[in-house]
This record gives structure tokens, sequence and C-alpha cells, in this order.
């Protein structure tokens, strides 16, 4: 059986990853897949501790397992608005660059 | 001397109508006075005064059935705290009964002669509506008097006290508003605050007394503070000679002696009535009747009675040498009431608490005999200048009268119809018609008001067998038996008493009228002569109360009962000879001076120039007055100018007050609250925060960039800084 470690390892790197797209693309769409990446990330270091839980324990225990499907769940209704959102913007300001969505500047 | 509180027989549950009856009278003519006629008033008045005769009457009755037993008719409780137990309670023993039948008796005959005299007093002074007002002080009176007689403590004879000195104000008052001759002027009002000024004095001894007899005797009750007395009598005789010579204090103010007697001849601003019910008969003897009362005290300390003897005598003969300057009428008479009054407080001095009582009765006959006659003659005066002025300016009468009504202010206005009806001649000049130069040959204008007034001076004057000479040789053979100093100033006091009688009978009565108005002048209705002719009888038969006969001492076997039975002093035709001989020369001598060759008018005294400057202190009551000013009053005035001045004004206000007390909290308020309190501390504080927020958002603004970018940066460097926090931790 594939150890933990290499689970939380892959999660960390794909949360990293992530996390820069975040910080570094300026199209929301990528920022959208970035953010889903950490979703991910997180969704997979879950379910890796989830299953390692069950084997330690002997019994089964799903609580990871039925956390992600809350996580999935949220991302896909965060997605619905969000594209909602940018379809909204770029149909008000032809233009979705994130760095020139500033009027809440203070 | 027995107590007892339950009454088998008499009348004694009659007690307190004594004062419900005049109170009674006086609420009827307060509340219906205005619709009731003159008439009405007077007689629901004089009703009001004779019921209290009558019940005066029957308590005596009572006592008498009782062979002289005291009863206490408790009424109503008053004041119990701790160990004072005061209670109105009616005291009725044979001394108490005395006085209200001579308040009650003289005091109905002088309300009826009232009616008569104020009809006509309040017309000439134009002030109709006052009637009413004078029979309410008058019931007033008598009402006040009658507890202070019968009250059965000292404190309860000291609400009648301070209840006569308020009436009696009010009566010397009653024209606040003009002088005696009806000028516009505040002589009469000055008069009423001296007499109550003076008398302020008097109570101020009559309370300490009080004070210290509840202090030391443990009761203001009569029976027990004397009970008490002896006792302390003996392990400290000082408080009973303090006691006793500060009640000489109020006795002093209240019956007009040495050295409180100046509000009496003061206080004949009155109208005249007044003067004789209150500043002859009664009111001014109440302080002879507490020195009775008080006579367990007295007897206990010989120096205090010795005293009061002295006082007495001392006003006696001071007085009745003022009285032989004096030209007003009624001022005679004041004098002669002061002199008579020291002779009643030299008997109750010397411990002849009999004789004085006896004088005090006989001179509330003669003396009230006396002041109404000289009503009478100043009304008659009065009527007869009315009548001639008014004939002979007829024409100009009602011109002026016009005038005054159009004049603006009322007291012009009064003194403008007072120019053309009374106290004026049609000269401007002013007309007094109590003074005896204005006067003369009244005998045939005035022939009853003439013998009434003869038959007052005889009594007066102590002529056998009028009742003066009774009562006066009582007191003189006592004086002449215990003290002979006492007894001397008395006789010399006579002497003048009969002098300045016979000086004013011969300069009302006998030569020729020196005045247009004497010459006019009108006798009095019957309303005023009748009571004076029942006075007349009392005075021609009140010695038969006590004659200096084996099983004639009437009174003194009488008062006995309440004072201690004495042995009745026989008949000393020594004494009775020098005195009606020194009498008798007296009005010898005042014929050979103003009978023989009658005052013509405009002349001067004819005593004025062998007697020099002794007959112009005796004109001038030898400046008592002036010397009062002088030592008390002006100093007292530049006292009162002083401190109102300088410590109230300067001092208090303008320094304590404005300086220190409004300067601290002006200071206060303005400096250390207003400027640095509030707004420096509070109002600094949260200006400061206002500030510092707008500071620091300012500077905060700046994170807000509007970068998401920079925002996502931001949550990861914090997720970072707290993992890391939480993991090196």
């Amino acid at each position: 059986m594939v150890p933990v470690n290499y689970y939380v390892a892959l999660s960390a790197v794909l949360f990293t990853i992530g996390a820069l797209g975040v910080l570094i693309r300026r199209n929301p769409l990528i920022i959208f897949m970035s953010v889903e990446l950490m979703l991910n990330a997180g969704n997979l270091a879950f379910v890796a501790f989830g299953r390692s839980y069950e084997i330690a324990g002997g019994q089964p225990f799903f609580s990871g397992q039925i956390f992600v499907f809350f996580v999935i769940a949220v991302a896909a209704a965060e997605v619905a608005v969000g594209l909602a959102l940018i379809v909204e913007i770029f149909k008000a300001r032809k233009n979705i660059n994130i760095d020139e969505l500033n009027s809440l500047k203070g | 001397m027995h107590l007892s509180e339950s009454v088998s027989t008499g009348f004694f549950f009659l007690a307190p109508w004594l004062v419900f009856a005049p109170v009674i009278g006086l609420l009827i003519n307060l509340i219906f006075g205005k619709q009731f006629s003159e008439k009405m008033v007077g007689t629901v008045a004089s009703l009001a005064s004779g019921t209290a005769f009558v019940v005066s009457v029957l308590l005596a009755y009572s006592v008498s059935l009782n062979h002289g037993e005291v009863v206490r008719w408790k009424l109503a409780e008053w004041i119990h705290v701790g160990t004072l137990h005061l209670d109105w309670t009616f005291r009725v023993d044979s001394l108490s009964t005395t006085m209200m039948l001579v308040v009650s008796g003289v005091g109905t005959l002088i309300h009826i002669y009232a009616i008569g005299y104020m009809h006509e007093d309040v017309r000439f002074k134009h002030e109709e509506g006052r009637f009413n007002r004078f029979f309410l002080y008058l019931n007033l009176f008598i009402a006040a008097m009658m507890i202070l007689v019968s009250g059965d403590s000292y404190m309860m004879l000291f609400v009648g006290w301070e209840g006569v000195g308020l009436c009696s104000f009010l009566l010397i008052g009653f024209w606040f508003e003009m002088d005696t001759l009806a000028r516009p002027s505040w002589a009469n009002s000055n008069a009423a605050k001296k007499a109550f000024i003076t008398n302020r004095v008097g109570d101020f001894g009559f309370l300490i007394a009080g004070f210290l007899m509840f202090w030391y005797l443990g009761s203001f009750q009569f029976d027990e503070a004397f009970k008490a007395a002896p006792e302390i009598a003996h392990s400290m005789p000082w408080v009973i000679v303090a006691i006793t010579l500060f009640m000489l204090v109020g006795v002093a103010g209240k019956s007009a002696q040495i050295p409180l007697y100046i509000w009496l001849p003061d206080a004949m601003a009155g109208p005249t009535p007044v003067s004789a019910l209150i500043h002859a008969a009664t009111m001014v003897t109440a302080g002879v009747y507490l020195v009775t009362r008080s006579a367990p005290l007295y007897t206990l300390v010989p120096q205090a009675q010795y005293i009061v003897a002295m006082v007495g005598a001392g006003t006696a003969l001071f007085a009745a040498t003022i009285a032989v300057g004096q030209y007003d009428i009624k001022k005679v008479l004041a004098y002669s009431t002061i002199s008579q009054l020291g002779f009643m407080v030299a008997a109750v001095g010397m411990g002849a608490y009999v004789a004085g009582m006896f004088h005090l009765i006989t001179h509330a006959f003669f003396k009230a005999l006396l002041f109404l006659s000289a009503g009478s003659v100043i009304l008659g005066l009065e009527r007869g200048h009315h009548a001639h002025a008014h004939h002979a300016a007829h024409d100009d009468h009602g011109k002026k009268k016009k005038e005054g009504k159009h004049a603006s202010g009322k007291a012009e206005g009064k003194k403008e119809e007072e120019h053309g009806h009374g106290g004026h001649d049609e000269h401007g000049e002013v007309f007094d018609p109590g003074d005896m130069r204005n006067m003369g040959g009244l005998r045939k204008t005035m022939p009853v008001t003439f013998w009434l007034y003869m038959i007052g001076t005889l009594a007066l004057a102590g002529i056998f067998p009028f009742a003066g000479f009774w009562s006066k040789d009582e007191i003189l053979l006592d004086a002449s038996l215990h003290f002979t100093s006492v007894y001397w100033q008395l006789t010399i006091a006579a002497f003048f008493t009969a002098f300045y009688m016979g000086r004013q009978i011969w300069m009302v009565f006998f030569g020729e009228a020196r005045t247009d108005a004497a010459k006019h002048a009108e006798e009095s209705p019957k309303v005023m002569t009748v009571p004076l002719m029942a006075l007349a009888v009392l005075s021609v038969a009140g010695g038969a109360l006590n004659l200096p006969f084996e099983g004639f001492h009437n009174l003194g076997h009488w008062l006995g009962h309440t004072i201690g039975e004495v042995e009745g002093l026989p008949l000393d035709l020594k004494v009775a000879g020098i005195s009606t001989a020194l009498a008798l020369l007296a009005i010898l001598i005042s014929w050979f001076i103003y009978g023989r060759n009658p005052l013509k008018a405009g002349q001067i005294d004819p005593l004025k120039k062998p007697l020099g400057f002794i007959f112009t202190g005796m004109e001038g009551k030898w400046f008592v007055d002036e010397g009062y000013f002088a030592v008390i009053i002006n100093p007292f005035n530049k006292l009162s100018q002083f401190l109102a001045d300088v410590i109230d004004w300067r001092f208090w206000h303008d320094f304590v007050h404005d300086t220190v007390i409004a300067g601290t909290y002006n200071w206060l308020s303005e400096t250390a609250l207003n400027h640095y309190a509030d707004q420096k501390g509070i109002d600094g504080f949260a200006n400061w925060l206002g500030t510092a927020t707008q500071s620091v958002s300012a500077t905060l603004r700046k994170v807000q960039n509007g970068f998401v970018r920079s925002y996502a940066l931001s949550v990861l460097l914090g997720v970072v800084l707290i993992l890391g926090y939480l993991i090196l931790k």
C-alpha cells in the first residue's frame, strides 16, 4: 500500500501549484482553475488521511471521504456563482483582467 | 386651699365660654359684619362680652358655693413632651374670677360706649368701613385677656399675655395711616410698634423666668411650681430671686413700670375706648395680676419683693410728676395710669396683695370712667369744631370735597377732605381736640360729662368716700407699716395725683372757652353716657368691696381663699388723714394756679415761669424718650446700619459671597472644570480618538489597493505565518 506521506506530498505540491496560480495569473478563469486545484489538493489529503485512519483503526471510518463530497459540492456551487459573475463582468466591461477590476480600491 | 378636678356643684363647666363667647362674637362680626348695621355689630360684640361677664358672675358664684375651693377645668391637652405637660386648663378660683369680673364687666361697658364713640370717630376720619374691625379687635382682646386670667399655668397665662399684646398693637395702630390729629403720617403705627417692641423686652424677661421655673421647679403649672419652690428657695435661693426678677421685667413691660413704661403714653394714639379698656383698666394690670398670682414665689424672697416695691413706688412718683406737665387730656391720664400702676406694683411688691388687687379693681372703674369721659370731651370738642367750621365755611366746603374726590392719590384726596372737614380749621392750622389748652368752660356745654369726670377725678385723687380713697389708703397704710421709703414716695405721688387732676379739671371744665370748638362743644349721646354712669356708680361705691373695718374686709376674705388669709388692717386715721389732707391741699393749690385765674387762649402754663426748667422737664417727660434714643435706639440703629452696610453688604455679600464663594465657583467652573477638565480633558480625549482613528485609517486604506491577487498573497502570508507559529511553537 502506498504510504500516506506520498499522498500528502502530492497534495502539498498540487496546493502550492494552485496557490501560485492564484497569485500569478491574471485571468480569472485560470485563477478559478487554480482554486479548484487547491481544493482538490485538500480533497486528496482528506481522502488519504481518511483511508489511513480506516486502516489504523481497524474499523471503517469514512469522515474524510464524506467531507470531500461536501468540498466538491461547495466547489461546484462556487464555480457556478463565480463563472456567472465573470460572464456578467465581461458583459459589462468587455475585459476580465483581474488587475483592472480594482474599483474597490480604498 | 384644695384642688379638685371633679366638681360637684356650680357652673364650672361654663369656664371655656369665657373665651368662646367673645370668639363667637368675633366670628359673627367677621363673617356677617359687612351686612350688619353699626348698631348690630356693636350689639353682637357687646353681647359676646356680656356673655363672658355673665359666665364670670356664675363662676364667682360657684367659687363662693365651694367655699373658695380652686377648680381646674381641663378643656384640652396642649403639649405633652417628656416631663412637660401643658394643658389648656381653666383655673377658677377667687383671684381669677375677680379678674374675670373686672375684665368682662368693665369691658362690656366699654363695648357699649364704643358703639357711640366709634360711630362718630369713624365719621370724623372718613373711614366708616372700619367700625366693624374695631369690635373684632375688642372681642379678640376680651378672649385673650380671659385666657390670661383663667390660665392654670404660666404658659397658658403667657398665651393670653401675648394675645393681649397683639390686640394692644392692633388697636393702638387702629388709625395706622394717620397721627392723632388725623394727618397722614406713620405716627400711630410707630406708637403701635413702640408698644409692641417694648413689650417684647418684657416678654423676654417673662420667658426667661418661665424657663428657669421649668428647669428648677419642674413645672409651669401654678400649684406644682409653688409646691417645689420652698425647697429650691432653701437650697438655691438665687433661682427664686432670678425667677421673680425676670418676671418683674415682664411686669414692667406689660404694666408700664420703670424702665419700660415709655410705650404707654404713646399708646394713647389708639381710639379712646382702647385707652380705657386696654391701657388703663385691664391689660396693663396683667402684671399686677401676675405678681399676685406668683405670691408664693415672691413671699420666699424678700429681696425681690423689695425691688418690686421700689420699682412700683418709683414709677408712681416719677409718672405723677410728668403728668403735671402734660397738655393732652389723654396723656395726663396715661401718666396717671402709669403712676397708679406703680401704686399697685408697689403694693403687691410689699406683699399687700389684697391692697394691690383692690386698687386694681377700683382703678379699673375710675380710670375707665376718666378715659371714657375724656373721650366724650374730645368728641364733644370735635363736634363743636366740626359744627362751627361747617357752619362758617359751608359754601367752601362742598367745593373742596369735590376737589378731593378728583385728586389722584388717595392720601392726597384724604388730606384735601380733612382740610374741609375734621382736624384742621379753615385757615389750615391743626386743631387738636385733645389739647387741654383748647378747652375750658366745658361744664356748661357738657354737664353730664363734667359730673362724671368729677366723680372719676375725686376717686383718683383719693377723696373720701370715693373708691380710690379706700384702695389707695390701704396701700399707703401697708407701706407705712413695712416700707417707709415706699410710703413717702407714694404719698408724694398721691399729692401730685390730686394736683394734676385738679389742674385738668380747672383747665378743661372751668373758666371760659378758649376756642370756638370748646364754645360749641356738644354733649355726648346716651349710648356713651349711660355706661359712664354705671362706671361712676362703681367709682363711688367700689370702696365698699373692702372697707377697713372689722367684718368688712370682703375682698381680703374672698382673695384669701387663693393667696392665703391675711388679717385686714383697720383704718389708720393718721395715714388716711395725711393723704386726704395732701390731696385737698393739692386741689387747693391747683385752684390757686389754674382755677382762680383761668387760662386764657394762647397763654402759657402759669407753672412754667416759677418752676422753670423743672416744668420743662415735666413737660418733656423728663426726656426719657430722648435718653432712650441716645443710649439705646440711636446706637442700635448705628449698629444695624453697620451690620447691614459693612458686615452684611460689604463683607458678607461683596467679599464672602461675591468674591470668595462666587469667585471660587466661577474659577472652578470656568477654569478648572470647563477649561481643563471638560475642554482639555474630556473633549481632548474625544477629539484625539477622532484624529487617531482618521490617521490610522489613512494609513490602512493604502492596504486596500483593489488588486485581488495582492489580497490573496496577504492571506497566504498570513496563513504561512500562523502555520509557522503553530509548527515552531
